[in-house]
């Protein structure tokens, strides 16, 4: 019980961090509104989405360092096949890519248990696979993305009923983030898979010998890491109108987020909601520094310095854990 | 009279205990293999001048490999290699047109430690995977270098004549590089395989427990370790910086994943603990020469990597798979 309560704890306690990073960047910029806040929500799309991905792997016990070269691959996939092409045919672009997604984070879990190779290792090197593959489907950014694609995540969702007002606090692209989290994450947490995840990432020779498909469960656990991972490579291909075959900084980025969200890196600790504040949190961190008019090249170490901090902070506490 | 003491081996297993007593011999008739099917496909690529050109590429890959190779015996990896690289290499080449090349030097190191420091701080101290912790230090480096161009974009740069004459020249037939690498190598493999603190490298890799029970300070050998591969793949940059001779703020970022790929086929576990400088330095050799192939062959530089990931995940999952039947 009282271990739910410090979970929970550390939950409010971002979302509180949030609202006062929202208060000070209001006092910074006193301008800032809802078209700001619709970008921010733009903007943490692709990152809320790796973090997903690498949230269901930590929880499993595992990590996933694919994370950013799987979104490359899946975004310049979508962005070349939708190059050219027909609005309707973007309709079977996004669920093969989706598809794509899983499968190949399906292979992923099953190098690892099939090999009995570390995970790090297994996904170090399909980080160089799914790059290079990334590199032959297009050599430079380019291609292109359907008009209602990129309508899915611009402007205000109307809700007849609701002022402007606080309409205009509702970005399309928060909603979307919303829905797609939560289509898989919560009927995910409700069932035995879920459980099993959990069961895996606490202690595997307990979850074994308790009867959970250890091998099965991790497979799946990766294949959900490989469709999220989908899912942010669509965001970035949607918000930017074009695939970069070169993965962002979204590995750092997403295992920094995973952390200060309080999920655990040893596994079997934590639930999503904590990672996606956390994201929020490292975003507007980052809006903040800009509307300072910081340098943006030293926003980007200030930033990387944080996720290292971060990063380091959690390793800490992890090992403080287990003594 | 006793016939049964005589049983067959199995040949499989035979070759395998042989590639795991003798890492070497199989890596070089694998080099020997790939000259000659580069001979084969193109008659009479092979003589002096290729394989002076050969060695003058392999010798940067190398020595990041080694970097590589001593991280890994502890069970870490260093992919900060290819940032602190480029930035000795940017920063000696837009510092040596005002100052003194001493001085320039001096500064062009200065990032390296700092770096190194910091990685072995996180690692060794904070208990940071090395992994996260020298990719993030390399998002950092990477930062502070594009700052610093700003800084510099007026004054220009320059290779100096020194590091040329290092980087690319060749004197009797053989590369000038080498001048600076078989001392290296072998203070290396001495180091590795004579002193103490490489013993204690194998031992930290092999059990850390053990080592920490033993009475070894763990995070002075770590931070000491990462300082050490920083600072050599500082002096990397400056030689490539001479063979390239065109400074950029992606100069040696290329290197990395090969330089990871060179030590694994060397025979070094990633998983600490086992491996040598010498098949190190044969896998850097092996992968130049793979990679001339695959460039006459025509592969584009996507296929490269795939091949280099699969070259990991291969021979890990081989060397996991010796070691269990043992």
């Amino acid at each position: 019980m009282s271990h739910l309560l410090r979970r929970q704890g550390w939950v409010a306690g971002l979302f509180a961090l949030l609202i006062i990073l929202f208060i000070i960047t209001k006092l910074i910029q006193p301008g800032y509104g809802s078209s700001d806040f619709g970008s921010l929500a733009r903007a943490v799309l692709p990152y809320a989405f790796a973090v997903a991905a690498q949230t269901v792997v930590v929880i499993a016990g595992g990590i996933d360092l694919s994370v950013a070269a799987m979104m490359a691959l899946t975004s310049v996939t979508a962005a070349s096949m939708m190059n050219g092409a027909s609005e309707e045919y973007a309709l079977f672009v996004v669920p093969f890519v989706l598809a794509m997604g899983f499968v190949l984070g399906a292979v992923n879990g099953i190098l690892i248990v099939v090999t009995r190779v570390p995970d790090i290792v297994v996904t170090l090197a399909t980080l160089f696979v799914l790059q290079g593959a990334a590199l032959l489907v297009l050599d430079a950014p380019g291609g292109a993305v359907a008009e209602w694609l990129k309508g899915l995540i611009s402007g205000t969702v109307p809700i007849p009923g609701l002022p402007d007002a606080i309409d205009a606090w509702l970005p399309k692209a928060l909603l979307v983030l919303v829905i797609c989290l939560c289509v898989i994450w919560i009927p995910l947490r409700r069932s035995k898979l879920g459980l099993s995840i959990y069961a895996i990432g606490s202690s595997e020779l307990a979850a074994f010998r308790s009867g959970v498909p250890v091998a099965r469960t991790r497979i799946i656990a990766y294949a959900l890491s490989g469709l999220f991972a989908a899912f942010g490579g669509l965001a970035l291909t949607m918000s930017t109108g074009i695939g970069a075959p070169i993965p962002g900084p979204y590995l750092l980025a997403s295992v920094a987020a995973v952390v200060l969200g309080g999920v655990a890196l040893g596994g079997g600790k934590g639930g999503l909601l904590g990672p996606i504040v956390a994201v929020f949190v490292l975003r507007l961190v980052r809006t903040d520094l800009t509307l300072l008019a910081i340098d943006p090249n030293v926003t980007a170490i200030i930033e990387g310095a944080i996720m290292v901090a971060v990063v380091m902070f959690g390793a800490f506490i992890t090992m403080r854990g287990r003594q | 009279m006793s016939t049964t003491a005589i049983t067959p081996v199995p040949f499989g297993r035979r070759v395998k205990r042989f590639m795991a007593d003798r890492p070497l011999i199989p890596l070089i008739i694998l080099l020997v293999i790939l000259v000659v099917i580069l001979q084969i496909l193109r008659p009479g690529i092979v003589n002096e001048r290729w394989i002076a050109n050969t060695i003058k590429f392999a010798i940067p890959l190398a020595i990041l490999a080694g970097c590589q190779t001593m991280t890994m015996l502890t069970g870490g990896i260093d992919l900060s290699v290819g940032t602190v690289a480029t930035m000795s290499a940017f920063i000696m080449a837009t510092q040596v047109v005002n100052q003194d090349p001493a001085v320039a030097f001096l500064l062009a190191m200065m990032p390296a430690v700092l770096i190194g420091l910091v990685n072995g701080i996180g690692v060794g101290v904070f208990r940071v995977h090395p992994l996260i912790m020298t990719l993030g230090t390399s998002l950092i480096g990477t930062g502070c270098l594009q700052v610093y161009q700003r800084t510099v974009i007026a004054s220009g740069a320059k290779i100096p004549d020194f590091l040329a004459w290092l980087g690319t020249g060749v004197t009797y037939g053989f590369p000038n590089a080498l001048l600076l690498f078989v001392p290296l190598a072998a203070l290396i493999v001495f180091t590795l395989s004579r002193t103490g603190f490489g013993r204690l490298l194998y031992a930290v890799g092999d059990n850390e427990r053990a080592t920490r029970l033993s009475g070894v300070q763990y995070w002075q050998v770590i931070t000491a370790l990462y300082v050490i591969s920083s600072v050599l793949a500082g002096i990397t940059g400056l030689l490539y910086i001479g063979l390239i001779k065109a400074p950029s703020l992606s100069l040696a970022e290329p290197l990395v994943l090969p330089s990871v790929a060179a030590a694994v086929i060397g025979g070094t576990s990633i998983f600490g603990g086992r491996g040598g400088y010498t098949g190190t330095i044969i896998g850097a050799l092996i992968l130049t020469v793979l990679t001339t192939l695959l460039t006459i062959l025509q592969m584009p530089e996507g296929a490269r990597r795939i091949l280099f990931g699969l070259i990991v995940l291969f021979v890990t999952a081989a060397y996991l798979r010796i070691v269990e039947e043992r």
